[in-house]
């Protein structure tokens, strides 16, 4: 154990073997050598949840074919990924943004569920008359949707702020108790017929389908990509703008990087850890919103199959960018997609999982470089 | 007292790891790969201890692979611990397809101690009828506490997790010292979900099993300050709270009034949030008391340590 265990960490650490494996620090990372390393380990990642289900007895190359198939084998199901990928964007832009400045929000799930909550009781408490134009029942509802999203977000980032309570645990927490929240609601206020469900919203806090255009463009039909993707892409280019091509940016970034800098720059932490924890869950409540309007048009038990925690994963393989989240996403909500149908129901999990420990794990590369020389 | 006693199995594991500078989030991975392979073996073999071994060994398994990425690979803690909860689940998710069909099995006995639990008022709550779990959690709360603050390698532990540089200095191995509490922390975490697969909710179902304890043990570990008796305390506490949601919810009447638990289920809800909002306002009243008594976490807590690089 005490060989391999400080092999990374001591330079040039002899081996008995005819060539001499030196582990040195880089000096300079080239540009090229992070995505590669990305990718390396995700292909790793991949075979590794293979042998994980070669030995739980399942077969992976069927498993495989069929995620690729199901994902995107067609224009059909291209659509339907694009459909989870919408989501997913806005949760990886959440996660993004809030671990820009090392906040660890936790919360985009629950932050997705109260968004969902907050669009619903616009059209449900009878906020907008069920004759109001589209445009503007969605507009309500798009508020509403990032309003409660960013309250959500505004108590753990109020905590951290002023009582250096640790958010992590806190947005956790809140997630849980998100979940309960809209359990009560459709369980108990607005269950329709004893089922665990609302009734379906008028057709006026729909979002547009893409089918919807069939009549002009046949191509069209039977494509279920909604609006919800128009937002989630203008949200990855503002969260994009604000990041890199703004003196906000620049704070909550640097921040992110030496706070103690920061501090002495004279930059407000205590107001930025709010506003960014808002922020954050404003697009993640964006998210939720989205999601009721553009796919189920109902609130419902389980409309998150996960999607606040695999944005971490998102944003996290995104490198924090958010122009990048967006193929990510389209990669995961294939792999969201695909794995409805996997049997065990675990595997998506699984090979999240992998995914994400290869990620952090292949980012020693970025340090260290190995190189085999012949024995002097 | 038993859901407590989960509670303090991964509490104090947590501390263990943590005191030692390594943050491990992924408590609630470890502990349903805990309680699914408790429960696989226990059904395989019909050995309960047999069962916990296992559920201990896969655990700290898994830990070890968190130890790998963070101790040597430098990789940030919070992302990790992260991962091994999603693999965690993920795997015993996968592993254990099927096994809640695979019906009851012998649990881990239930005893009462003779003399103690004649003692009055305290005797029935702590020793009677409890499972044997129960006591292993009241021998450990001393056990680590003793062991973490009196005893030499409870002073390396300390020294490892507040200046790694100097105890390398002195001599120590950081790095396999952070890798033994990293599998410490692990094992313990094990139990923990193998003491619910066999003794509190006996069998698997799927995440629901262990429902978020994990994160209120992280939790807790900031509330107890890193001290074992305090983790007691708020696990036992914790415990008595469960309880009495699942209490409330009987009785026709309450305090003399008609109980609203009773006649509108769906107020249920509301008391399912209960423990993860109590578990912010422990947060918030030891985060507010760490602040009056200037204590804080250990001091190179999620730091990794590099040797021969500057300490921080």
């Amino acid at each position: 154990m005490t060989r391999t265990e400080s092999a990374a960490v001591r330079p040039a650490r002899r081996i008995r073997l005819p060539f001499v494996v030196r582990i040195e620090p880089r000096l300079e990372v080239p540009r090229w050598l992070s995505p590669v390393i990305s990718i390396g380990a995700i292909v790793v990642a991949l075979l590794l949840g293979a042998l994980v289900l070669a030995l739980v007895g399942g077969d992976p190359v069927r498993a495989y074919a069929h995620i690729a198939g199901a994902a995107f084998g067609s224009l059909g199901v291209f659509s339907d990924t694009l459909v989870k990928a919408t989501p997913l964007i806005m949760t990886g832009l959440a996660c993004s943004i809030a671990f820009q400045m090392k906040l660890w929000n936790i919360g985009a799930e629950g932050q997705f569920y109260m968004g969902a909550l907050g669009a619903s009781i616009v059209v449900l408490a009878g906020m907008v008359r069920a004759d109001t134009p589209r445009a503007i029942t969605i507009a309500v509802m798009l508020v509403a949707g990032i309003l409660f999203g960013a309250g959500w977000g505004l108590v753990p980032g109020w905590l951290k702020a002023r009582l250096r309570v640790n958010e992590i645990i806190t947005t956790l927490m809140l997630n849980y108790i998100a979940v309960a929240l809209v359990n009560y609601f459709i369980f108990g206020v607005w269950s329709e017929g004893g089922f665990q469900m609302t009734r379906t919203f008028q057709r006026a806090a729909w979002l547009p389908r893409l089918s919807d255009l069939a009549e002009q463009f046949p191509v069209f039909r039977g494509l279920t990509t909604h609006f919800g993707l128009v937002f989630a892409v203008v949200a990855a280019i503002i969260v994009w703008y604000i990041l890199y091509r703004s003196l906000w940016g620049y704070e909550i970034r640097l921040i992110g990087d030496n706070p103690r800098a920061a501090e002495y720059a004279g930059i407000k932490i205590t107001r930025n850890t709010v506003l960014v924890m808002m922020l954050s869950g404003g697009i993640a409540g964006l998210a939720g919103m989205s999601e009721i309007a553009g796919v189920v048009h109902r609130l419902q038990a389980s409309i998150s199959p996960g999607f606040g925690f695999t944005g971490i994963i998102i944003a996290w393989l995104a490198k924090l960018n958010p122009l990048i989240v967006i193929p990510v996403s389209i990669l995961f909500g294939g792999l969201i997609l695909a794995g409805r149908e996997i049997q065990p129901a675990g595997v998506p999990r699984l090979i999240q999982g992998i995914i994400l420990f290869m990620l952090i794990a292949s980012e020693v590369l970025l340090r260290y470089r190995v190189r085999l020389a012949r024995r002097a | 007292m038993a859901t407590g006693t989960v509670l303090l199995f991964a509490t104090i594991g947590e501390i263990f790891a943590e005191r030692a500078g390594v943050l491990n989030l992924g408590l609630e991975g470890m502990m349903l790969i805990g309680a699914m392979s408790a429960f696989s073996v226990t059904v395989a073999t019909g050995n309960g201890w047999l069962g916990l071994i296992v559920a201990m060994v896969a655990a700290s398994a898994l830990s070890l692979l968190h130890g790998v990425v963070t101790i040597h690979f430098q990789a940030d803690q919070v992302v990790s611990g992260l991962a091994l909860t999603f693999l965690g689940t993920g795997l015993s998710l996968v592993i254990g397809e099927g096994l809640n069909k695979a019906g009851a099995i012998s649990l881990l006995p239930t005893l009462s101690l003779p003399v103690l639990s004649a003692i009055p008022i305290l005797g029935p709550i702590l020793f009677t009828k409890q499972s044997v779990m129960v006591y292993v959690g009241y021998l450990l709360v001393p056990i680590a506490w003793f062991y973490i603050n009196r005893t030499r390698p409870g002073l390396h532990l300390r020294a490892v997790g507040e200046n790694p540089t100097a105890a390398d200095a002195m001599g120590l191995n950081v790095y396999r010292l952070r890798y033994s509490y990293v599998m410490v922390g692990g094992a313990l975490a094990g139990l923990a979900g193998g003491t619910i697969s066999l003794a509190i909710s006996p069998g698997w179902f799927s995440e629901l099993t262990t429902g978020g304890m994990g994160w209120i043990a992280v939790g807790l570990v900031i509330f107890a300050q890193w001290n074992p008796w305090r983790a007691a305390f708020g696990g036992y506490a914790f415990g008595a709270l469960r309880r009495t949601i699942l209490d409330i919810q009987g009785p026709q009447t309450l305090l003399g009034l008609r109980n609203p638990f009773f006649f509108n289920p769906y107020f249920g809800f509301f008391l399912q949030m209960l423990p993860y909002a109590f578990t912010i306002a422990v947060l918030i009243i030891g985060s507010r008391e760490a602040l009056r008594k200037r204590l804080g976490a250990p001091a190179a807590l999620g730091l990794p340590y590099v040797r021969g690089e500057r300490g921080h």
